[in-house]
């Protein structure tokens, strides 16, 4: 029972980064742009967050900056994307690049260090409940706050009149202009929570997950993030789903490994991308065409006329 | 500003009573053109007031100066006889300002409700506007269901929502830029009997439209722009569609010749043919059959949306028909032969969309011309394209049809909608094509870019080809066709001789002939 709940309690570990970096990029593309960047604003999230933690002695400080640095790249993205108007696709494999190699430089003076895993006791009195006791105590309070997040993304995109704006504007940017309402402000606005919440996902996982700083530590979870928000077929709740099944299919690999089960290693690490192509092909395969939910404008450029 | 109350005395005298808005030599630059060129007007309260102009003549660049998407460039806007800076469509919807867009400023994604309340102030919850816009839509008889998704819904109902959009905002003057093109002539007359209520309730309408007949029937003051200037000011009661479009072109238009032509063998023919749409937003086609004879035109007449799009994909070629229909051109069957093909038997079709699928905006005119003719060969020799023979023609086509470019060979992005299509329309028809298929030919084209168009096409059926097209506008269909058709949902009535039917047999079947268009009931036919 002991290994069960462990094994849960990894998967939930492995899911929470892809979770918070995927309603990054949901609330971002929901509002018109693609920004394929997440990987280097994980990594630069990855990074800066165990800096700032070493640096500071404390991990909390630590989450602070990695959200500050994923923010920031992300906003040099805005600024190329939103205001020169650039190719988004292109920026955002930039911005990728461009977070590996920086965070490579900002990591270096801290290889090899590792940090305490502080544990998160937080709601010891529920130790006494068998089963769901470890698991709601082993459960780290920023998987808990992605819980939280997600809850409030979508209560904030289909409650509030500050998300409808962003549907409007992930709909129809010329309407939404003519409207009277600032494209550009709306997608900057986006763009930066996605950013904040690519950094927090990475410096989970150098904070967290390892602890410890490495080069490339994402290894590819941000192409997961951003393959999950179609899986999600960009709506809040499937995300979770989502988000816990590559969780669930990364975890098991490990275990499959351990146990003998003679499945090539490589095979599994593909699991969660081969998934992502069956759920694309069952989306237009779908008689109801493009997805409904698609934001109509995602991806292309919008330049205000005045 | 000023203290005083009385501040009517420092703005100049704006002669007889204070008109509700003003614009006074408002200009408005792009780079060295100037859209809007000292252009003024005034228009009353309670009045309809009518804008009129060719195509790039400055009317949307004004009405928008008006709500505040453009600013001016040099000019002034008076509110109610003060100076006012209109500084974002808010501000403008704060002054009493509502406007009803030409292409339509929804989101297809979101509901009717969340649509409406996106144009009025953040203080209201969706839910409190669903319940007003239920409420209001009634009264007004422009019926709409609050909760619908707006991709769900006709280009009909569509409007209604920027009308009811605009009323709830309750304005003092309604800009309406071409609101009846969509629409059937019987919710066109819907549409006029709420202008005319809220003309008697005091508001004043600014009212664009290119049919001059119901400019006529509906406005008591007209200003005509050309070329960005105006041109002078009318009351078009007193006009006649003529001297209207006179005004607007500057020139006599040419009346169209109708011609006396002999009816020859069928050419182009089309039997059983049914198919379902590809998706939940197309339009299932059901046992169309059709035949157009040699010196024949033949009008498909239809609302947007009930199956134009899908059929012209099918006749050209572009989407395989099934194998159960039977398409012949010249009593070839050409059932399963693509587009090219198709061309190759002397076949031409125009699609209705200009930019990207009739023509390549990034690509010279020369260039465009190869779209529809590389698969005849004429302008390729040994694979390669003869630049010389695309140049000669594209020249051709220019000068024949009068199309305007700012300089020789320039790219199609570059040239006007209006422009462009008499290019499209003329790249077709100067290959005299035994058959040609037309979707929407003057669509969004000035009255003397359409007469052109009319014309060529009239000819060319005078010379034994056989010619459909697929139409919104009734009053081309009943200029230029010798039978129609009438598309709805997706199923096509039997043709009937243009001079046995008249616009309210053909607008009942547009409707669908007691169904609603919608396929629920209650809201077409109150009498």
């Amino acid at each position: 029972m002991e290994t069960f709940i462990a094994i849960l309690l990894t998967i939930v570990s492995a899911s929470t980064p892809l979770l918070i970096a995927a309603m990054g990029e949901l609330v971002v593309e929901r509002s018109g742009v693609l920004n394929l960047g997440i990987e280097g604003m994980m990594i630069i999230g990855a990074a800066c967050g165990f800096a700032g933690a070493v640096m500071s002695g404390s991990v909390f400080i630590g989450f602070l900056i990695g959200i500050i640095g994923g923010a920031i790249l992300s906003y040099f993205f805005a600024i190329l994307v939103l205001n020169f108007a650039t190719n988004q696709v292109a920026t955002g494999l930039a911005l990728t690049l461009a977070g590996l190699g920086i965070s490579g430089l900002i990591g270096k003076p801290f290889a090899g260090i590792t940090i305490q895993r502080e544990p998160i006791e937080f709601l010891s009195f529920v130790n006494d409940i068998p089963v769901v006791g470890p698991m709601l105590n082993g459960i780290d309070a920023i998987a808990y706050f992605g819980f939280a997040l997600l809850l409030a993304v979508a209560w904030f995109l289909n409650r509030t009149r500050a998300g409808l704006i962003l549907r409007a504007v992930g709909d129809n940017p010329v309407s939404a202009h003519t409207l009277g309402y600032n494209v550009l402000r709306v997608r900057l606005y986006a763009i930066l929570f996605g950013g904040a919440c690519a950094g927090l996902a990475g410096a989970y996982l150098s904070l967290y997950y390892t602890p410890f700083w490495a080069r490339e530590m994402t290894a590819g979870r941000g192409w997961i993030a951003l393959a999950l928000v179609v899986f999600a077929s960009w709506l809040p709740y499937r995300l979770l789903i989502g988000a816990y099944l590559f969780g669930a299919v990364t975890i098991l690999q490990f275990h499959a490994q351990g146990a003998q089960i003679n499945i090539p290693q490589q095979f599994m690490a593909s699991l969660p991308y081969l998934a992502t192509i069956i759920v694309l092909i069952a989306i237009s395969a779908k008689q109801t065409g493009r997805a409904i939910h698609t934001p109509a404008s995602l991806g292309r450029i919008f330049v205000p006329d005045r | 500003m000023s203290a005083n109350g009385n501040s009517e005395a420092k703005t100049p005298p704006t002669k007889g009573n204070p008109s509700l808005l003003e614009a006074r030599d408002i200009t408005k630059a792009f780079g060295d053109l100037y859209a809007n060129d000292h252009v003024s007007l005034s228009i009353m309260p309670g009045e309809i007031h009518a804008l009129l102009g060719e195509n790039g003549a400055g009317k949307s660049t004004l009405v928008k100066m008006m709500y505040g998407v453009l600013n001016p460039t040099s000019g002034q806007l008076f509110w109610e006889g003060e100076p006012v800076d209109i500084a974002s469509p808010a501000h403008a919807r704060a002054l009493g300002i509502g406007m009803v867009f030409q292409h339509f400023s929804l989101f297809e994604a979101l509901t009717v409700a969340e649509n409406i309340s996106l144009a009025l102030p953040g203080d209201r919850s969706v839910a409190d506007i669903a319940s007003e816009v239920a409420e209001v839509s009634a009264s007004y008889g422009l019926p709409l269901e609050p909760d619908r998704a707006v991709h769900t819904l006709s280009v009909g109902e569509r409007q209604r929502i920027e009308i009811v959009r605009c009323l709830l905002q309750h304005p003092r003057l309604l800009v309406m830029d071409e609101p009846t093109s969509v629409l059937t002539p019987q919710e066109a007359d819907k549409l006029f009997l709420t202008l005319e209520r809220l003309s008697g309730e005091g508001v004043a309408i600014l009212y664009i439209s290119h049919r001059l007949e119901e400019v006529k029937r509906l406005c008591s003051a007209a200003t005509i722009l050309r070329m960005g200037k105006n041109v002078g000011d009318c009351d078009p009661r007193n006009e006649t569609p003529a001297s209207l479009a006179r005004m607007m072109v500057g020139e006599e238009i040419e009346e169209i010749k109708a011609s006396d032509r002999a009816i020859g063998p069928v050419r182009f023919q089309v039997e059983n043919l049914t198919r379902k749409a590809d998706d939940i937003f197309g339009v299932d086609l059901n046992d169309i059959s059709l035949a157009v004879h040699s010196g024949q035109i033949l009008g498909i007449a239809g609302i947007a949306g009930n199956g134009q799009d899908e059929l012209f994909a099918l006749l050209s070629g572009e989407q395989k028909a099934p194998k159960s229909a039977l398409i012949e051109i010249d009593q070839q069957t050409v059932t399963g032969l693509d587009i090219n093909e198709r061309r190759n038997l002397g076949a031409a079709f125009v699609p209705e969309e200009r930019m990207g699928h009739g023509a390549v905006p990034h690509l010279i005119l020369s260039e465009n011309t190869l779209l529809s003719t590389h698969a005849i060969g004429i302008h390729v020799s040994s694979g390669l394209v003869d630049r010389k023979k695309t140049g000669a023609y594209s020249t051709k086509v220019v000068e024949r049809f009068d199309v305007r470019i700012p300089r020789p060979d320039p790219v199609a992005g570059n040239l006007s909608g209006g422009n462009l299509q008499k290019f499209m329309v003329g790249r077709e028809i100067s290959l005299n094509p035994g058959v040609l298929i037309v979707n929407q030919p003057t669509w969004g084209v000035d009255a003397g870019a359409a007469a052109t168009i009319r014309q060529a096409i009239i000819d060319l059926a005078s010379n034994g080809s056989a010619v459909i097209i697929i139409s919104q506008d009734l009053d081309e269909i009943f200029e230029i066709c010798d039978s129609v058709s009438v598309i709805s949902d997706g199923t096509l009535s039997p043709p009937v001789p243009i001079d046995k039917t008249d616009y309210e047999g053909i607008g009942l079947l547009m409707g669908g002939m007691g169904k609603s268009e919608t396929g629920k009931g209650g809201d077409s036919h109150a009498h």
